[in-house]
């Protein structure tokens, strides 16, 4: 496209990158579990937003993903550098199996086989103590090997966590790009295509299934990405990030930011994970008050915060337009 | 050899049956027009073509192959161009995009891009960067036959292109068809509009209740008036 486009995940990277600094520990624990729940919720977007595709069971991925980082690093002892990607790879090949069969189904069918298959993975990680340890997870995964960015200047100062944040958010920042780039790449356009509407997608030539099946793959491998940092983050993965409220969860975040806009899905990580924070300091009651949220989101804001931002912007603007005029 | 030959084609949604047995013939280079009023089973007739609604019984043959109940995208593929009804752009897309996507979509590249059917619509290099949700009726229009057209068809399938348009912006389209007529373009075009089609038309098929009442050269129709009123005012 000829207009220059203003480079967001940039701007957004550079703006977090001090946060080990200048923030306490907690801020740089919570800006860390932000920065990995918003590549879930981006990878999630993937369908949800871009191709119209309702997945209940997208945690089946990251949860995948968490585990397979989680049994490389720790059972087998195989560096970061490897177990990342495989957990990628791992969660991605999951996903051409489970989704060469979600694609056959539309609307309805196909989120509740998404839930299906979701619960399967979640069994077999409940279940299978020898390689997953069943209802007790992997505990101690070990965070990776970061001695070398002491080196680094000023990064060395940093203890792990600092050093993990750090990390991540250059993972996700790649991640988040690389996503960007697909939306925005043709075969973004014939996912939006298939999400204004799958006949007319079809008789202009597209093969509709091959494409969803194509995005699913990409989300899944995404997810997978995600789960593989959540479970060095949490120093352990447990079968609760393979079970369903945890996609309950992304989904929340994503139609709470918006998912009609590409950062919708990373404002809405970033205002669930601090509410969440925020509110169970004075209340144990924080269901009650995510249903509140989600109850006003619904009604008041329909596009979500950004949405909520773009009609207020657009009201102003008109203000102001008519103040000039008269 | 026919290009399109369609043999007895039986049709329905769900228990609601639509047509009842249609035959009909388009040979390359011809525009074809159904002819018939509203519901009696010219929209359904091209989406049986195209595999959208496929039929419960007879064939569709193409370039002399069976491709009954074949998906759309490889109908689209095999080279039928589907202008469906109520103008169906992607209106979330630029006009540039749903474009650039029918382009890619339909794999057979050829003699019509983007800057040539921004020749023949000369409106759509205007509206470029609009969405096509906020076009004009005619706009729309002139926009699904170029998606159509960008996909390099050996045939169009026009359903009601002129509905619900203005008489200015039907007559356009009318010159538009013809100068796509006169260069070649194999047409079977749905018309509520007698006039409309008996203009651009080489052979009529008059649909009834799903099923084909008569079957004739246009200039049959066009000459003999008491003929075109027996055949419609039914």
């Amino acid at each position: 496209m000829s207009a220059r486009r203003i480079p967001w995940t940039l701007l957004i990277f550079l703006a977090l990158l001090p946060l080990p600094w200048i923030g306490s520990r907690y801020q740089t624990f919570l800006g860390t579990e932000i920065a990995i729940d918003a590549l879930f919720a981006v990878s999630l977007n993937l369908l949800l937003g871009t191709t119209g595709l309702v997945s209940f069971g997208h945690v089946a991925y990251f949860g995948i993903g968490s585990y397979v980082c989680g049994i490389l690093m720790k059972t087998y002892g195989l560096p970061f550098v490897l177990a990342f990607p495989a957990a990628g790879l791992g969660a991605a090949l999951f996903a051409v199996v489970f989704g060469f069969f979600c694609v056959r189904l539309t609307k309805i069918y196909f989120a509740m086989l998404t839930l299906a298959f979701s619960q399967i993975v979640w069994a077999v990680c409940f279940k299978w103590n020898a390689v997953t340890g069943g209802d007790q997870g992997i505990a101690d995964v070990p965070f990776p090997n970061m001695h070398w960015m002491a080196s680094l200047p000023y990064v060395g100062d940093l203890n792990i966590n600092g050093r993990f944040y750090l990390l991540s958010l250059v993972l996700v920042a790649v991640c988040i790009a690389a996503i960007g780039q697909i939306t925005r790449s043709p075969f973004g356009r014939m996912l939006t295509a298939i999400r204004d509407n799958r006949e007319r997608a079809a008789f202009i030539g597209l093969n509709v299934r091959a494409y969803e099946l194509s995005v699913f793959v990409v989300a899944g491998g995404f997810a997978g990405l995600s789960g593989a940092l959540y479970g060095i983050f949490n120093r352990g993965v447990f079968p609760d990030y393979v079970f369903w409220p945890k996609s309950a969860e992304v989904m929340i975040m994503t139609i709470l930011g918006g998912m009609n806009y590409f950062w919708g899905p990373t404002v809405g990580a970033f205002v669930l994970v601090w509410l969440n924070q925020e509110i169970t300091n004075y209340t144990q009651y924080w269901p009650a008050v995510l249903g509140s949220i989600l109850l006003i989101l619904l009604f008041a804001l329909p596009g979500g915060i950004l949405g909520g931002l773009a009609r207020g912007g657009a009201a102003l603007r008109r203000l102001l337009a008519g103040r000039g005029d008269a | 050899m026919a290009l399109l030959s369609v043999e007895d084609i039986h049709t329905a949604y769900g228990l609601s049956r639509v047509l009842f047995g249609i035959s009909l013939e388009v040979d390359a280079g011809e525009c074809v027009c159904l002819l018939g009023r509203n519901g009696v089973g010219k929209s359904t007739t091209m989406r049986s073509i195209m595999g959208i609604t496929p039929p419960r019984a007879g064939r569709v043959i193409w370039h002399g192959r069976d491709m009954t109940g074949a998906a759309p995208h490889r109908m689209a593929r095999a080279g039928l161009g589907f202008v469906p009804e109520d103008r169906r752009i992607f209106a979330e897309l630029t006009v540039w995009e749903n474009l650039d996507v029918a382009a890619r979509a339909a794999r057979r590249p050829g003699a019509w891009t983007i800057p040539r059917v921004c020749e023949l619509f000369p409106i759509l290099a205007e509206r470029r960067d609009q969405r096509g949700g906020f076009l004009s009726g005619g706009e729309q229009q002139m926009l699904t036959i170029a998606r159509a057209l960008v996909g390099n068809p050996e045939l169009l399938l026009l359903d009601e292109p002129s509905e619900g348009l203005a008489p200015l912006i039907v007559d356009l389209l009318r010159e538009k068809i013809a100068e796509l007529k006169a260069q070649g373009m194999t047409i079977l075009l749905a018309e509520q509009g007698v006039a409309f089609s008996l203009a651009l038309a080489d052979r009529v098929y008059v649909l009834e209740k799903g099923s084909v009442r008569h079957a004739g050269p246009a200039a049959e129709l066009r000459e003999d008036h008491a003929l075109l009123d027996r055949l419609l005012s039914l």
